[in-house]
């Protein structure tokens, strides 16, 4: 493709594991690819034949429909076989490895795995083990690189830039691999992150990773120039890791109220699916400040452009005829 | 008659604070003689120019996963590995299928052990049934089968009354209870040590309070019932501290702590390889340097593996299905040498009391092993300290394969092991069938 960018061309990685492990130079080359690939979602005809001829696989070991939507769309749109693989209809349910089931699909002739896993490193194991590109798409409560990449990806759109800006994380921090990976890809890219939630819910530790912590959302809210809410799952509260929904939604929801209090320009990012009345309330999730429904377009175009970079059809379009 | 005479070695045995360069006969199946005058009919010479020459090692802390578990590893594949590594006596641990609750469990190892004809074997009891942690087992009659110490290992004794009660009614019979220290309600669902690097990864963590809170909690318990209460794998710096104070006090405490804990630090997990998981699990360097320091001013006085063997298929699931535990029988002398005297935090007569004498001494065996006396058992390790090698998991004697230490280029391994007066590993071979 004529379009991508000069940056993307070097791209050396076969698997996208978390963000953690990248560098800055190789986070603004995936979204600078992006970019690129942003405009296909605008054609009439919505595809490019970059990885014609390519399988790509979806092995989603928890349940996911926006995840694998996204990730079916993007490689399809770069004319990729895909094909679906859900845990729950597997040999996994006959007792089969996590390992055998990702050879017997590679067997078949897999390119790439992407791979959702409840468990932290899950898709670094199966990296050991099989040679086709790994790239993680949720693993336990470790990293979930395309979020954090496409929240990357939307800020920047909206804002213009990343460096500078001051991010705040509101939410269940501690058991978010949503979190890890914007912490880690906001920090590269020079943005002040302040992680926002009860103390259970975001331990003290943080800070070692070069965050603030707070505790008080009001407090911090004018400072901020983003608004990431973080989904809170039920079974927190039901493990007595805060009180009651409505005493969480008292002190951390995003309401009309504390937008008025923000920042004019403050954008509101929320990684979904949203619980309307608990971490936000429908006004602001539908709101001006809200960049909910570009993150679900931008995810799109950071997946597609993932896929082409650890396929390595990047450096051949980069290369001199 | 046979007599082994075992000469020129650096003669190590702090049960009689020999380090000497002495000879030792064997006759039969116990010691003859140490010094430089023997008998001068003999009929076998071992000639131990440039080897330490100990008392068979002993490790108070074994799996041997018979009966239930013979794919992980069985009470012969376990015993050979224990020879392999330079260890003539293992107390292996009752959290078998079925658990070593009974007379009949304990003297079914015992009788395996004979028949496999390798090293000593010493069955730890239950020390409740089941391991349920509700109501004691048989513990007199445990005894009387051959229990030489009562664990629940593998689940600590959570209830404060059953504990309390266990280390009251052992005393009866001088046995020690051995506690797995761990708060059940703290660890749950925990994977790895709970701190910075399990933040940092996203994984379940195991905070290092739910250890120290119940090694507390047991000292002072052994503290109001005089009984004899044993720390197994210590591995925070705070438990390393309580053990400190309560013997300060008086308190009839002993720890142990396993090669792991002092080699490895809870960063390896960020590769998410299942080999870095354990229970109690790798903690810190400021812990890693607490248990060093704890062993080198004699807070904790026993070396031991937790040799906890798990099939490749097992370990080789995602890390949070992974089973805890590695082997270590064969890397405990490697371990020990290359991170304990050789970095100069324990010279080699404290280190060898640790894997003799005091082991020994925990298990009610210092009147038979851990000692080169005369008319003692004729288990006898002569190590070669100079050794340099590279671990090789595929080479393990044990029928498992799980060890992090794979590819570690270490200093010293076991050169010949003597058991009841015959030679069963010499120069890197099973002289046993």
């Amino acid at each position: 493709m004529s379009t991508v960018p000069a940056s993307a061309a070097t791209w050396t990685r076969r698997h996208l594991l978390g963000l953690e492990d990248l560098s800055a130079e190789e986070i603004i080359a995936i979204l600078d690819t992006a970019e690129s690939f942003a405009e296909v979602s605008d054609r009439p005809r919505k595809k490019v034949p970059a990885l014609q001829g390519k399988v790509v696989f979806n092995l989603f070991f928890e349940n996911s429909t926006r995840t694998r939507t996204s990730f079916s769309l993007a490689a399809k749109r770069l004319s990729a076989d895909v094909q679906d693989f859900s845990a729950s209809t597997s040999s996994l349910s006959k007792g089969e490895s996590f390992i055998d089931t990702a050879r017997n699909i590679e067997a078949m002739g897999s390119d790439v795995m992407i791979v959702r896993h409840s468990i932290s490193g899950a898709p670094h194991l199966l990296s050991k083990h099989v040679r086709s590109s790994v790239i993680n798409a949720g693993d336990g409560a470790h990293e979930h690189p395309t979020q954090g990449l496409l929240d990357l990806l939307t800020i920047r759109r909206k804002k213009g830039r990343i460096e500078g800006l001051t991010v705040g994380l509101v939410g269940d921090i501690a058991h978010s691999r949503v979190a890890r990976s914007n912490i880690w890809g906001l920090t590269k890219l020079g943005a002040k992150v302040i992680l926002c939630g009860p103390p259970t819910l975001v331990p003290r530790g943080f800070e070692q990773l070069g965050c603030e912590v707070a505790y008080h959302l009001d407090e911090v809210l004018p400072r901020l120039d983003v608004i990431n809410v973080l989904r809170i799952q039920a079974e927190r509260q039901q493990r007595g890791l805060f009180p009651s929904v409505s005493e969480y939604f008292y002190f951390y929801g995003v309401t009309q109220e504390r937008i008025l209090r923000s920042r004019p320009d403050v954008l509101l990012i929320a990684p979904g699916p949203i619980n309307r009345g608990v971490e936000l309330t429908p006004e602001v999730a539908d709101g001006p400040n809200s960049a909910i429904l570009d993150q679900v377009t931008n995810g799109l175009a950071v997946r597609m452009a993932v896929l082409y970079l650890v396929s390595g059809r990047a450096a051949l379009a980069n290369q001199p005829d | 008659m046979s007599t082994i005479h075992i000469k020129g070695g650096r003669l190590i045995d702090p049960s009689q604070g020999i380090d000497a360069t002495l000879d030792l006969w064997l006759r039969e199946k116990q010691v003859l003689a140490v010094g430089r005058d023997g008998p001068d009919q003999v009929d076998e010479v071992i000639d131990a120019t440039g080897l330490i020459v100990c008392p068979g090692l002993i490790d108070c802390h074994v799996h041997l996963r018979e009966p239930g578990n013979e794919e992980d590893e069985t009470i012969a594949t376990g015993a050979d590995a224990a020879l392999a590594g330079g260890v003539t006596t293992v107390a292996c641990m009752p959290n078998t299928i079925p658990p070593l609750d009974t007379p009949g469990g304990v003297e079914y190892i015992v009788l395996q052990a004979k028949r496999a004809k390798k090293c000593n074997v010493y069955p730890v009891g239950a020390v409740s049934k089941g391991r349920s942690g509700s109501e004691l087992a048989e513990l007199g009659r445990l005894v009387e089968a051959g229990a030489v110490a009562f664990t629940d290992d593998g689940a600590p004794v959570a209830n404060p009354a059953l504990m309390k009660r266990a280390l009251q009614y052992a005393s009866m019979f001088d046995k020690v209870i051995m506690q797995h220290c761990q708060v059940m309600e703290l660890t749950e669902g925990g994977v790895m040590n709970g701190g910075f690097q399990s933040m940092r990864l996203g994984i379940p963590g195991m905070p290092p309070e739910a250890e120290d809170i119940m090694v507390a909690r047991d000292i002072r318990l052994a503290e109001v019932t005089g009984g004899r209460l044993h720390i197994q794998h210590i591995s925070t710096a705070r438990a390393v501290e309580c053990v400190r104070e309560g013997k300060r006090r008086g308190v009839r405490v002993t720890a142990e702590a396993c090669p792991h804990h002092f080699t490895l630090t809870d960063d390896r997990l960020a590769s998410f390889d299942s080999h870095f998981k354990m229970n109690p699990p790798l903690r810190t360097q400021s812990d890693v340097e607490a248990v060093i320091e704890g062993l080198t001013d004699g807070t904790i006085e026993v070396l031991s593996t937790d040799h906890a063997p798990h099939a490749p298929e097992k370990k080789a699931r995602e890390l949070n299905l992974a089973p805890f535990g590695i082997i270590g029988l064969e890397t405990l002398v490697p371990l020990t040498i290359s991170y304990l005297i050789e970095p100069g935090h324990l010279d080699w007569p404290t280190a060898i009391r640790m894997l003799t004498i005091a082991p020994a001494q925990l298990l009610g065996l210092e009147h038979r092993k851990g000692s080169l006396r005369p008319g003692f058992d004729a288990d006898v390790t002569l190590l070669d300290p100079a050794a340099r090698w590279v671990i090789d998991p595929s080479r393990s004697r044990s029928k498992s394969r799980n060890t992090p230490f794979g590819g570690w280029e270490v200093t010293g391994r076991a050169h010949t092991v003597i058991v009841n007066g015959e030679v069963r590993f010499r120069s890197g071979e099973l002289t046993t069938s």
